[in-house]
């Protein structure tokens, strides 16, 4: 299938500020595509040289197929949702999600069914003559999603459409917006600064830093296999352990070693390693460290750690233990025995273990 | 729902809190008859018979009340030769002010609303410029503009007049409307942008009806300065043409004979009359305009 959105070689400038170095992204109908990155690293940039609402400075942009480099918003077939949802403060919400028909000339009895379709899908009927100033947020956000719905566009944009709700309604719409994606089979774009957004909503996640793509996957991948330092800190909550190292050679793998202050360094053998610099970066997620007996499999690995720190958090209870000169967390299980101040002995997961060259800060394994 | 006035009490004012507010009080209301008593001499002065005037005080209220020099200034007294009144300059007037007033500010609301939300490179460049225009002052361009009129051939024209009161009014017409649109998000342009609307769809179905405020507070600051203005009227009007500003001055200076202040009086509040009215009917929109580019609510 042909991608419906292809970006290839984007460049962006303000004057001489590069804000966008040479994107390349794809996409297939039907994929939901997320733009994560820290603030300022471009995302809501590239959204916008999307939507053509800011022209680029090299490279090409097509859109269901036609090159969309130099064409004007309005025939792009896309539709945007904005982070303040701007709303047209003069009219009502009906004439609000209307606006885009009328000005394109679609028959009033069109835009009548229309405007009822959307309205029931988001459950807005009884908003309709009201002004965008009397509604909440929460209901100015489902009238911004009604504008850009009842345009049936090639394209959907998002411009952190949650960021200006309070958590719990965040975490409703959240799940709304992915229901609305399968329910439409449509194509989105998503910005985002928050990774759990960006995992939960995507088929695809592009992770941006400094207007530069540091990888592009599956949030499986992403999450499972950062491609360099930045992404494997940025995306999971808490995030990944990354842990200096040394490795070496030894006759069934490699023999990863991490100092300890005040005790026999931690070893490690991973059998799957190889070719590993003497200087690494060791990264394993929080929940790929266990408490001994509750994680099986041959790549898995008892020492005993001395815990600084216990953090009940409900479903799981997260400890601290200082390795290689880091505070490591690990994820126990809620009725776990660990008391701060003692030994216990931790299961390390090396089967999902990511190895980092301490540099370049580029994946190793 | 608990009803929470009932048991709210203002903290009690001591003594000395009192008397300072009646003091202000009292200042402003003195400011306020100071401000006021030539207005008051003015109106008790043109309800007077010339009679009346030569024989009482200033500040006496009129015996008689009569309109008689009311209608005299409105249609019979001498600008002059002609002895036709105000009426034909009142005219002139409207026929100036009000195009010129609409133009200016239409032009200014245009001109706002590319440089606050269509930046272009330079748009501050122009901005600044046309910011520059407010501050030269009327007199440096006479000269230029008389020539300039002669060209366009407007010369002694009420369309001349217009011209000039636009042209002079695009500046802070642009300043008004720019400072207004700036504090409106960009993202709106955008959302109708996606929408399909274009430059003039934008401005008129979203940025127009959001701009009553400031409509308001421009066409009071554009009427008031055209209709008041003397320079422009006396430089570049001829018999005929003349503002009623400038049939105001000759009425008071060409009088022959006794010099009928009551006429003067009533001529002189009939030239005003129309800015008066502007601001009660429009004022309290003018305070909101003024205030809203500052305090977002």
């Amino acid at each position: 299938m042909a991608p419906i959105l292809d970006i290839n070689n984007l460049y962006k400038n303000y004057g001489s500020v590069e804000i966008l170095k040479d994107i390349n992204v794809a996409i297939e109908p039907g994929d939901f595509l997320v733009l994560v990155g820290p603030s300022g690293c471009g995302k809501s940039t590239l959204l916008n040289c999307i939507a053509g609402l800011e022209p680029i400075t090299g490279g090409t942009l097509s859109i269901g197929g036609k090159d969309m480099t130099h064409v004007s918003p309005k025939d792009r077939d896309i539709a945007m949702v904005f982070q303040s949802y701007a709303l047209y403060p003069t009219m009502s919400v009906a004439k609000n999600i209307t606006f885009g028909m009328k000005v394109r000339g679609v028959d009033a009895a069109t835009q009548e069914s229309k405007l009822k379709e959307v309205a029931s899908q988001l459950q807005i009927e009884q908003l309709l003559h009201r002004r965008p100033g009397q509604l909440s947020g929460g209901q100015r956000q489902r009238v911004a999603m009604g504008r850009a719905l009842v345009r049936d566009p090639k394209l959907f944009l998002f411009d952190e459409p949650l960021s200006n709700l309070d958590a719990k309604l965040r975490v409703e719409m959240r799940s709304e917006i992915k229901k609305l994606h399968q329910n439409l089979g449509a194509t989105m774009v998503y910005v985002t600064h928050d990774q759990i957004e960006a995992m939960t909503l995507a088929t695809k996640i592009v992770v941006l830093k400094g207007g530069v793509v540091q990888q592009i996957g599956t949030p499986a991948e992403i999450y499972n296999r950062p491609a360099n330092l930045f992404v494997a800190d940025f995306m999971g909550s808490p995030a990944m352990n990354l842990i200096p190292a040394k490795a070496s050679k030894n006759g069934s793998g490699t023999q990863i070693e991490i100092a300890r202050d005040g005790a026999a360094p931690l070893v490690l053998t991973d059998t799957h390693a190889e070719n590993l610099p003497q200087d690494v970066i060791l990264g394993l997620r929080p929940e790929d460290i266990a408490e001994a007996g509750f994680r099986a499999g041959e790549d898995v690995q008892v020492a005993e750690c001395h815990i600084d720190m216990v953090e009940p958090a409900g479903a799981d209870t997260f400890v601290v233990s200082e390795l290689g000169g880091k505070q490591v967390t690990a994820r126990l299980h809620a009725e776990t025995g660990a008391e701060s101040g003692k030994a216990l002995s931790l299961a390390f997961d090396l089967s999902k273990v990511s190895y980092f060259a301490p540099g370049s800060g580029e994946r190793l394994n | 729902m608990t009803d929470f006035t009932q048991n709210y009490h203002p903290p009690r004012r001591s003594f000395g809190q009192l008397a300072l507010r009646w003091l202000l009080f009292a200042l402003l209301g003195l400011f306020a008859l100071f401000y006021l008593m030539p207005l008051f001499v003015m109106v008790t002065t043109s309800l007077k018979s010339l009679e009346e005037i030569r024989t009482g005080s200033l500040v006496a209220l009129p015996r008689d009340v009569t309109f008689e020099a009311w209608s005299t200034a409105w249609s019979g007294t001498c600008t002059g030769v002609k002895c036709e009144g105000l009426r034909p300059y009142f005219w002139n007037s409207v026929l100036m002010t009000v195009p010129a007033v609409f133009l200016a500010t239409l032009l200014g609301a245009v001109n706002g609303y590319v440089i606050a939300q269509w930046r272009f490179k330079g748009a501050n460049l122009i901005f600044a410029m046309m910011l520059f225009g407010c501050f030269i002052p009327f007199q440096v361009v006479l000269l230029p503009m008389a020539r300039s009129l002669g060209i366009l051939g407007l010369a002694g024209s009420i369309p001349g007049l217009i011209f000039v009161h636009v042209i002079y009014g695009i500046g802070f017409t642009t300043l008004f409307f720019r400072n207004y649109y700036v504090t409106i998000p960009a993202e709106l342009t955008k959302a109708a942008k996606v929408d399909g609307a274009g430059f003039f769809r934008i401005f008129w179905s979203i940025f127009l009806p959001l701009s009553l405020p400031i409509v308001v507070v421009t066409v009071i600051w554009q009427f008031t300065n055209i209709w008041n203005d003397f320079l422009f009227g006396v430089s570049f009007s001829q018999a005929g043409t003349q503002p009623v500003t400038v049939a105001l001055n000759n009425i008071v200076n060409s009088t022959t004979g006794v010099k009928e202040y009551n006429v003067d009086m009533a001529a002189a509040i009939i030239a005003a009359l129309p800015t008066l009215l502007v601001y009660v009917v429009a004022g309290k929109y003018f305070i909101r305009g003024l205030t809203a580019g500052s305090v977002k609510g």
